[in-house]
């Protein structure tokens, strides 16, 4: 069985963003960049997949700027077998992904997509489900365990109330959670040999997709920071304070 | 300018959140259509169509939609939001929303818009990105617009409504998946993502015993939920559907009270619109008492049990 994994390249999550002064966007020059860390559990839950014996190969594909590569070369040094870079200068929205890893998804023919259930820069959690309603494949999101059968997979979900298992038919759509796994951390031997992997570039605009943004981002701002405010001397005074001062209890 | 909820249930109670996505319909300010595809759903139907606001409401009942799995109410979503001439489709930002929206968006060829925290007009809203340090205006000019609502950016709408019912056609049944179990934890407390207050332990406490020692009875005296840090989630005190934070629930109650917590980015993203906060933390450079309007620095082992004598003493 191949799987296939999309990573993004994202500002690195120890990283404290700042709003460019003209307010278009986020402060990008000079930040730290990486692999966006739940696309980082969805490399590790499929490598181990291969190394359960239940996959053959392990493809990572990035849809962005050729600093992706960068990214790919991250999912590699982990254990994925090759890369495909989607190259695009555009700006790429969350739509336009799920097509262009859709054109991707229908040269490799993968049995099963892992993603990860949001990126950590736009929060925007859309991509894979859209992916899997442009295949018409079952999704199964939010995964905290995967378990691969005959002929389907068996996801269990982490939903608001609790936990779900949902059992889905081959090819599905998995997006991880933060309990999935715990990704390993490349080892240098491994690094070197991700360099050597296959790292094939395709340009967007040659695979036939509308990739136009349908948004306009006009305005970023950072919320007003909340005040913070006393400290009290103890119990009593925490208490009172609830009490007569803040009226909540 | 018509829109469409979803309703969110499980075919016997409407949940809350939907409530607040009825509420972010209203914004648009035209006739608000609200769909409850379930099976043997009657109850909710019901409940629907006393809330205020609502014009109609849409029943789907089939065997297929007993389960909330988002192939089948996807497809079903996209044949109603196509052939009613709707200016958006709303779902609360909650699991069950934030799984379909994207999907129905895909669909139906348009952008779908994540964690909607203010309808400024139709085709313009804002939303919160990096964990909530930034909020960014988007504006649409797409026929239709599928939005997920967070629900704690607005109020449940209320009842006393009239909604004509409409009985509508099932899509079909894809077959595609099935929900084989479910492990719901189970609590007579008010549900987390709804309650006036809400009191929250981290690593600090230690063990799920002390956690339960601790902060149970607090919360009892208070009627409170129980939340926790995504450290005590990992430490294993509690399961994860207690998680407050950035990749957790997102929770705005009256009052929030954290105890042992130290205020990671990404917790306080899941709880900084509280409108009281209250840290209970023996170091005092933690920086959930930067966010704190009351902040205690002692021993929570102390700290917690005195607090929760001292309201029993009333």
């Amino acid at each position: 069985m191949k799987i296939l994994v999309p990573v993004k390249r994202v500002v690195d999550y120890n990283v404290k963003v700042r709003v460019k002064s003209d307010q278009s966007g986020v402060e990008l020059a000079g930040v730290k960049m990486s692999i966006n860390p739940f696309d980082e559990i969805a490399v590790e839950e499929a490598v181990r997949l291969k190394e359960a014996g239940v996959a053959t190969e392990v493809v990572a594909v990035s849809c962005g700027t050729s600093a992706c590569q960068e990214t790919l070369r991250s999912a590699l040094a982990m254990g994925a077998d090759r890369a495909i870079l989607v190259e695009s200068d555009a700006e790429l929205q969350p739509l336009a992904v799920a097509k262009l890893l859709k054109a991707v998804a229908d040269r490799e023919q993968p049995q099963m997509v892992i993603c990860g259930k949001q990126a950590i820069d736009d929060d925007a959690n859309q991509t894979g489900q859209m992916l899997a309603a442009l295949m018409g494949w079952p999704q199964a999101t939010f995964a905290s365990k995967v378990a691969v059968g005959e002929g389907v997979v068996a996801v269990t979900r982490e939903i608001d109330g609790g936990l779900e298992t949902v059992e889905l038919k081959l090819p599905a759509l998995v997006t991880a959670d933060l309990r999935l796994n715990e990704p390993r951390y490349a080892t240098l031997p491994n690094i070197m040999k991700a360099k050597k992997k296959p790292l094939d570039v395709l340009a967007a605009a040659g695979l036939g997709v509308d990739i136009t943004p349908r948004l306009r981002h006009v305005r970023h701002a950072e919320p007003a920071a909340r005040k913070g405010g006393i400290k009290v001397a103890d119990v009593a005074e925490l208490v009172n304070k609830l009490r007569n001062e803040a009226k909540v209890i | 300018m018509k829109t469409l909820v979803i309703a969110e249930h499980d075919n016997s109670r409407l949940a809350t959140a939907s409530l607040s996505a009825v509420t972010a319909a209203a914004r648009f300010g035209g006739e608000i259509d609200v769909l409850v595809a379930g099976h043997a759903c009657e109850a909710v139907v019901a409940q629907v169509q006393a809330v205020a606001g609502v014009s109609r409401v849409l029943k789907v009942d089939a065997p297929h939609y007993a389960e909330p799995l988002a192939e089948n109410l996807a497809v079903l979503v996209q044949r109603i939001a196509g052939e009613g001439g709707y200016r958006a489709v709303l779902v609360a930002a909650s699991s069950f929303g934030k799984n379909l929206a994207p999907r129905v968006a895909a669909l139906l060829d348009v952008a779908a818009v994540s964690e909607v925290v203010a309808v400024v007009s139709p085709g313009r809203y804002e939303r919160p990105i990096y964990a909530g340090n930034v909020t960014v205006a988007v504006e649409s000019d797409q026929a239709l617009d599928v939005l997920t609502v967070r629900a704690t950016a607005f109020d449940a709408a209320g009842c006393g409504g009239t909604a004509m019912l409409e009985t509508l056609a099932a899509g079909p049944d894809l077959a595609l998946s099935r929900v084989v179990g479910r492990e719901l934890s189970k609590s007579e407390r008010p549900e987390l993502g709804a309650a006036a207050i809400v009191v929250s332990g981290g690593r600090g406490l230690g063990s799920g015993e002390n956690y339960q020692r601790l902060l149970e009875p607090l919360a009892d005296k208070l009627g409170a939920a129980l939340g926790a840090s995504r450290a005590a989630v990992d430490a294993g005190f509690v399961p994860n559907d207690y998680q407050v934070g950035q990749t957790g629930k997102i929770v705005a109650p009256g009052l929030y009270v954290a105890v042992g917590i130290s205020g990671a980015i990404q917790h306080l993203a899941g709880m900084k619109d509280s409108r009281v906060i209250v840290a209970i933390n023996k170091d005092p450079d933690a920086p959930i008492f930067q966010v704190a309007d009351y902040g205690l620095v002692a021993d929570l082992f102390e700290a917690v049990p005195a607090l929760t004598s001292s309201l029993s003493a009333g």
